[in-house]
């Protein structure tokens, strides 16, 4: 601990009296100008930076994202190029992954569909977290009768299962199907998540002395929503925000798995798994290959969000 | 209760209109005729396709037509799916296999969830608690469809345990496979909530006086803090039952168990949008009434809901 507490024991005399502080008495009234400056996020950023799990999420985002940025480091095999003569065909030299079912590499395939699983679950967590906090700020914020239609509207999407809504967009949409048609698909259903996140934070904080302080000097309340409420309410967006993430990547394989995500022209680990199930009694390993990648990445984002959550929920840290 | 019950199923019914409203608005804004994909890439006869419209009232205004559906709905009848069989019917045959295949993951979830919740709440950071997180993380990690072709491959093909599909035979060893894979799908959300919810429980205070009148832990786990534990994961539940409902449908679709899901799939995969919009209607009534059923639940078992709301 930080104490400075030093007790004025003589070190061999024999004394009778208790331990005594002698310097604590000089420290009551004094303020402590050397304390290192502290508030939620470096307080959070200072929990982070000691956890493993953080430090192992993180890097393996970070390679993720930089495979996805730039698949040409990591392949120079076109995935498109198949050679059906090699159908399903073991690894060799250049191709460390072996083939698919038309005979197209594995390796470059997954490496080229990072890009897409990526691309899906960062739209759909743009959608949600903008919808989810202009809903869930608003309700939470006036309350009354913007709440009840807020959250009414919100319980309405929230009933339907987004899969299932994104199966029913997407088959009624066959013939558009591209990567912003299937963000669009999840997110539309996914965002009411984050905004009862959201109206329950922007309700706690709302009674905070701070937001008091502001009303007493006079600002506009939609000012004291935007300057002290959001920022102070942000915390648990950011933390289900890195969830829905990994959700959104989720959604997309098992839609395109399902034959009404992406169309095959886009790489998609969904696709690839879709296309080898055919062949799975006897050659498993090209549909293990994407699931592995789907499943670590996917595990990435979900570490990552527990580590915020422990982070960022001073009721988590709490409990520890 | 009477009066709350009455409540929570009027606030179910906004709900519920405006659920098949925008699903049945989806399907209506968008492009196409649903008419023209029956006859697939030949022309279709001008008169039949008149009498067709007419048949599925495409020619009325999007509201009639809503309003019709909506009435239908309210009677029970779910209309016609792609090939002109009664929804309803298709129903009647594929329910209780889904039923079944629901129940017996939904057994196994409860009994390994609280199993695994309860002894990792109560010895946090012991080797039983490492392992439930690590297990939970992983399955949520695990897209279904992946969870499926994985114990397919190995429990079915290597290992030859089980049978890799279901088919006609549904007796309850058959479906034993698909059952514990729904229940591995849905699983972990309920065992960390079962860890946290015994953890907290733990430390109440009445707990603590159990404790110290001298009943033994054999008397206070299961009866203080087990029973109290039970009320957070069952709300839970309500809300996992979603991902029941999307897991099912993967799920049936690949080990061919003839269930709801299952038509569901098979109507996804082959495009027929008719049939996939009645069945999405028809399992997101089930997951309203469920999730109302639960928090009926809910305020039995326990009073103080039943007087804060």
């Amino acid at each position: 601990m930080r104490s400075d507490l030093s007790t004025g024991r003589a070190s061999d005399a024999p004394h009778y009296v208790s331990d005594f502080a002698d310097e604590a008495v000089v420290q009551i009234d004094s303020v402590k100008l050397d304390e290192r400056r502290s508030n939620l996020w470096i307080d959070a950023w200072r929990d982070l930076r000691r956890r493993p799990v953080f430090w192992v999420s993180g890097v393996l985002i970070l390679f993720i994202t930089v495979v996805a940025l730039f698949p040409g480091l990591f392949t120079s095999v076109d995935p498109r190029f198949c050679d059906i003569a090699k159908s399903n065909a073991g690894p060799e030299a250049g191709h460390v992954l072996g083939y698919t079912r038309q005979g197209c590499d594995v390796y470059a395939r997954i490496v080229t569909g990072t890009g897409t699983s990526l691309s899906v679950g960062l739209i759909v967590v743009l959608l949600t977290s903008v919808l989810g906090i202009l809903f869930g700020s608003l309700a939470g914020y006036y309350g009354g009768v913007v709440d009840a239609v807020l959250s009414r509207a919100g319980d309405i999407f929230f009933s339907i299962p987004y899969i299932l809504a994104a199966v029913v967009i997407m088959s009624v949409l066959s013939a558009h199907r591209n990567i912003f048609v299937i963000s669009l698909a999840i997110g539309l259903f996914a965002w009411p998540s984050t905004a009862r996140v959201m109206r329950a934070e922007v309700m706690r904080v709302k009674n905070a002395d701070f937001v008091m302080a502001s009303i007493a000097l006079g600002l506009s309340r939609f000012r004291i929503l935007l300057r002290h409420v959001l920022p102070n309410a942000i915390a648990p967006v950011i933390v289900i925000s890195t969830i829905s993430l990994a959700a959104a990547i989720t959604a997309e394989a098992t839609l395109s798995f399902l034959g009404v995500g992406l169309p095959n022209s886009i790489m998609s680990w969904g696709n690839d798994i879709s296309q080898a199930q055919a062949t799975l009694r006897t050659e498993p390993m090209p549909l293990i290959w994407p699931s592995l990648a789907l499943i670590v990445t996917v595990l990435s984002f979900i570490l990552m969000g527990e580590a915020l959550r422990n982070a960022l929920d001073p009721r988590a840290r709490a409990r520890r | 209760m009477l009066y709350y019950l009455v409540r929570r199923i009027l606030q179910a019914i906004p709900v519920l209109i405006g659920t098949t409203f925008l699903i049945y608005f989806m399907v209506f804004a968008m492009p196409g005729n649903p008419i023209l994909g029956l006859f697939g890439d030949r022309a279709p006869n001008p008169a039949l396709l008149e009498r067709l419209e007419e048949q599925y009232q495409f020619n009325q205004p999007f509201i009639v037509q809503y309003l019709n559906y909506l009435g239908n709905v309210l009677q029970g009848n779910f209309g016609l799916s792609f090939s002109g069989q009664s929804v309803n019917e298709i129903l009647a045959r594929t329910f209780p296999v889904t039923l079944q295949l629901a129940a017996i993951a939904i057994v196994i979830e409860i009994v390994v969830a609280l199993a695994l919740g309860l002894i990792s709440g109560l010895r946090p950071g012991g080797i039983v608690d490492y392992f439930s997180l690590g297990f939970s993380l992983l399955l949520i990690s695990m897209p279904i469809f992946v969870l499926c072709f994985i114990a397919q491959f190995f429990f079915a093909v290597q290992l030859g345990w089980f049978s890799p599909t279901v088919g006609a035979n549904t007796s309850i060893g058959n479906m034993l496979l698909p059952g514990i894979v729904l229940a591995l799908f849905v699983i972990a959300t309920p065992i960390r909530l079962a860890r946290t919810s015994v953890m907290e429980t733990s430390r109440s205070d009445f707990v603590r006086t159990a404790y110290s009148k001298g009943l033994s832990r054999r008397r206070v786990v299961p009866v203080h803090i087990l029973r109290n534990s039970l009320i957070p994961v069952t709300t839970q539940f309500g809300s996992d039952f979603g991902l029941l409902i999307v897991g099912a449908t993967v799920t049936e679709g690949i080990f061919n168990v003839p269930g709801v899901g299952n038509t569901l799939y098979q109507a996804i995969i082959r495009g027929e949008r008719p049939t996939v919009v009645s069945f999405v209607t028809v399992m997101v009534l089930i997951y309203l009434i469920v999730n109302i059923v639960i928090d009926l639940l809910y305020a039995a078992l326990d009073p103080r809901i039943r007087y804060a709301k």
